[in-house]
C-alpha cells in the first residue's frame, strides 16, 4: 500500500503560489495590458482557492463579475493605450508615499482579520451548514443581518452610475443619435424616386452590341 | 481508504469520462460545419458540398486535414506569447463548460450545486480569447474586432444573467439536474412556456455571445475581413473555428436544459402518445432539441442581415434587459403565490 497523494494540499499550494506570483507580476510588469491579464490570472487563482474552501458560490461569482465583466471592460480601456511601455515618472517618490500609506492601512485590516480573536475568514465554513448551500446562506445574511449596508452600497453604485452618465452626457451629442421610429416608419417613396422615361436610341456608330443583363 | 491506487483509478476514470464527452463533441462540431453548409446551401437554392465522399460527407475531414497542413504564420510585431495563447483561451472555456451538463439522469461529469453559475462563468470568459487575439495581433482590424466583441459581450451578458435568474427562481435550485426535473410532466411544463420572454431573451443573447449572425459584427467579413482571426492561419485559426462551433452547441444544450426540459420527453403524461414513446431514451430527446436549436442558428444566419453596431446596443440595453427585468418580477410573484400549473 502506497501513501495517498496529497491532492488537496498540492492543488492549494499550486494555486496559492500562482496567486502570489501573478499578484507580483501585476505591479512588476511594465506593460498595462500584461498587468491587467496578470490580474485576471490572480482572480482566477483566488477563485480556485475559494472553491477549495467550499465557498463555490463566491468563487464562481468572482469569476463571473470580476473576470467576466469588470476586467473585460478594464482591458477594453487599457488596450487603447499604445504598445510602448509607460516611462517611470519623476514624481515616483510621491507614489511611494501614497503607496506606503495604503500598505499600512491594508496590513492593519489584514492583521485584524487574521487575528485569532476574530476569525472572519474561517466563518466561511459556516456556509456549509447541512442542507444550506452557499448561495442561500449569503442571500439570507445579505437580506436580513446586513440589509442596510447592502442597500447603501447599492445606492452608492446607483449614484456613481448617474454621475458617470451625467459627466459624459453632452446635449450636442444627441445629434448623432438615430431616431428609431423615423427609421422604422420610412417608406420607399421617401427615399427612392422612380422616373419614367423613354428609351433612347443606341448610337449608330458603336462597334460593340449593347449588353443586356 | 484513500490510497494511491484508488486515486489513480479515479483519475483514469475521470479522464475516460472526459474523452467520452469531448470526442463526440468534436465530431459534432465537424459535422455541424457540414450541416451549416448544406442547410444554408439548400436555403439559397444551392447544393452545398457534394464532392468529397458520399453526399460530401467527408468534407469536414478534408477541411481538417487541409488546415493541419497549412503553415502557421506569426506576425513579426505581434505579442508572440499572447498570440499563441489566445486560441487556447478561446477553446478551453467552451470545452470546460461541458463538465456540468447532464445528458441523462445522473449521467454528468460533475454534479455540482452551482451548475448554472459555473456555466455562466465559463460562457462569460470565452470573450478573452477574442480580446487577446485581437490585441496580440497588433493589427487594425483584429483590434476593432476585439473592441466590438468586448462591448457586445458585456451588454448581452446582463440580459443573459437575468434569464438565468428567472430559471433559478422558478426551479429554486442552481443544480442543472434539479432544474430539468422541475420541468417534469409533459411539454406544457417546460419553462419555455411560463418563462417565454426569458426564453427568447436567453436565445437572442446566446446567439450574440457566440458572435453568430446576425450579431457577427466581431467577424464582419465585409467590414473588417474576419476580425480577430485575420492574422491567424492553419490550426490556430482552426481552433477559433472549433471554439465558435463548440459554443454554438453549448448554448443550444443550455437552452434545451433550462427551457425545453432537457432529456424529458414532450409526451409525458399524455394518455396514448406517452406510452408509445416511453421506450425512447432521454438522450435522444435531448439530442433532438439540441439539433433543432442548432438548425435555428443556421436558419437565422441564412435569413437575417447583420445588425448595425448601434442596433445591437439598442436591442441589448433598451429591449432585452427591460423585458427580462419585468418578467423576473412577474416570475417572483408567481413563485410566491404558487401560481398553477407551473409553480405549485
Amino acid at each position: 500500500m502506497l501513501n495517498a497523494f496529497p491532492t488537496t494540499l498540492v492543488v492549494f499550494y499550486a494555486f496559492a503560489a500562482l496567486l502570489i506570483a501573478s499578484a507580483f507580476m501585476v505591479i512588476l510588469s511594465r506593460h498595462p495590458v500584461q498587468s491587467a491579464l496578470y490580474l485576471v490570472l490572480a482572480f482566477f487563482a483566488s477563485a480556485a482557492l475559494w472553491i477549495m474552501m467550499q465557498a463555490e458560490f463566491l468563487g464562481l461569482i468572482l469569476i463571473l463579475v470580476y473576470v467576466g465583466a469588470v476586467m473585460t471592460l478594464f482591458l477594453f480601456v487599457v488596450m487603447t493605450i499604445p504598445m510602448h511601455t509607460i516611462p517611470i515618472d519623476k514624481t515616483r517618490l510621491l507614489y511611494i508615499g501614497y503607496g506606503s500609506l495604503v500598505l499600512v492601512l491594508f496590513l492593519g485590516v489584514m492583521a485584524k482579520i487574521i487575528h485569532p480573536l476574530n476569525h472572519i475568514v474561517f466563518q466561511l465554513n459556516n456556509f456549509q451548514a447541512p442542507g444550506i448551500s452557499g448561495a442561500t446562506a449569503i442571500g439570507e445574511s445579505l437580506y436580513t443581518t446586513y440589509v442596510f449596508p447592502f442597500e447603501i452600497a447599492g445606492f452608492l453604485l446607483l449614484v456613481a452610475i448617474i454621475a458617470a452618465i451625467s459627466l459624459s452626457w453632452k446635449t450636442d451629442r444627441r445629434k448623432i443619435i438615430n431616431d428609431v421610429s423615423a427609421q422604422v416608419n420610412v417608406k420607399a417613396k421617401d427615399r427612392l424616386k422612380i422616373v419614367k422615361m423613354k428609351a433612347e436610341k443606341p448610337q449608330q456608330d458603336s462597334t460593340e452590341p449593347v449588353q443586356h443583363d | 481508504m484513500t490510497n494511491l491506487e484508488t486515486q489513480i483509478i479515479a483519475l483514469i476514470w475521470t479522464v475516460v469520462k472526459i474523452v467520452c464527452i469531448v470526442l463526440p463533441l468534436m465530431i459534432c462540431v465537424a459535422y455541424l460545419t457540414y450541416a451549416e453548409r448544406k442547410v444554408i446551401g439548400y436555403m439559397q437554392l444551392r447544393i452545398g458540398p457534394n464532392r468529397v465522399g458520399w453526399f460530401g460527407l467527408l468534407q469536414p475531414i478534408a477541411d481538417a486535414v487541409k488546415l493541419l497542413h497549412k503553415e502557421i504564420i506569426q506576425p513579426t510585431l505581434s505579442n508572440h506569447y499572447l498570440f499563441a495563447v489566445a486560441p487556447i483561451l478561446s477553446i478551453a472555456p467552451a470545452l470546460a463548460a461541458w463538465a456540468v451538463i447532464p445528458f441523462m439522469p445522473n449521467v454528468v461529469l460533475a454534479d455540482i450545486n452551482a451548475g448554472v453559475l459555473y456555466l455562466f462563468a465559463m460562457s462569460s470568459i470565452g470573450v478573452y480569447g477574442i480580446l487577446i487575439a485581437g490585441w496580440a495581433s497588433n493589427s487594425k482590424y483584429p483590434m476593432f474586432s476585439a473592441m466590438r466583441s468586448a462591448a457586445q459581450t458585456i451588454s448581452y451578458e446582463i440580459a443573459m444573467g437575468f434569464a438565468f435568474v428567472g430559471v433559478l427562481l422558478a426551479a429554486g435550485s442552481m443544480n442543472l439536474q434539479t432544474i430539468v426535473l422541475a420541468q417534469q410532466g409533459g411539454i406544457w411544463h417546460w419553462y419555455a412556456l411560463p418563462l417565454f420572454p426569458l426564453f427568447i431573451v436567453y436565445w437572442i443573447s446566446g446567439v450574440a455571445e457566440t458572435n453568430r449572425a446576425p450579431f457577427d459584427v466581431a467577424e464582419g467579413e465585409s467590414e473588417i475581413v474576419a476580425g480577430f482571426h485575420v492574422e491567424y492561419s492553419g490550426m490556430p485559426f482552426g481552433i477559433f473555428f472549433l471554439a465558435e462551433y463548440a459554443n454554438m452547441i453549448l448554448i443550444s444544450t443550455i437552452t434545451s436544459l433550462l427551457f425545453l426540459g432537457g432529456w424529458l420527453s414532450p409526451f409525458e403524461h399524455i394518455p396514448l402518445l406517452g406510452k408509445l414513446t416511453s421506450f425512447i431514451p432521454g438522450i435522444v430527446w435531448l439530442l433532438a432539441k439540441i439539433a433543432f436549436l442548432l438548425f435555428v442558428y443556421l436558419w437565422m444566419r441564412a435569413t437575417f442581415p447583420r445588425f448595425r453596431y448601434d442596433q445591437i446596443m439598442r436591442l441589448g440595453w433598451k429591449f432585452l434587459i427591460p423585458v427580462a427585468l419585468v418578467w423576473l418580477c412577474l416570475v417572483a410573484v408567481a413563485v410566491v403565490v404558487k401560481f398553477p400549473p407551473w409553480f405549485n
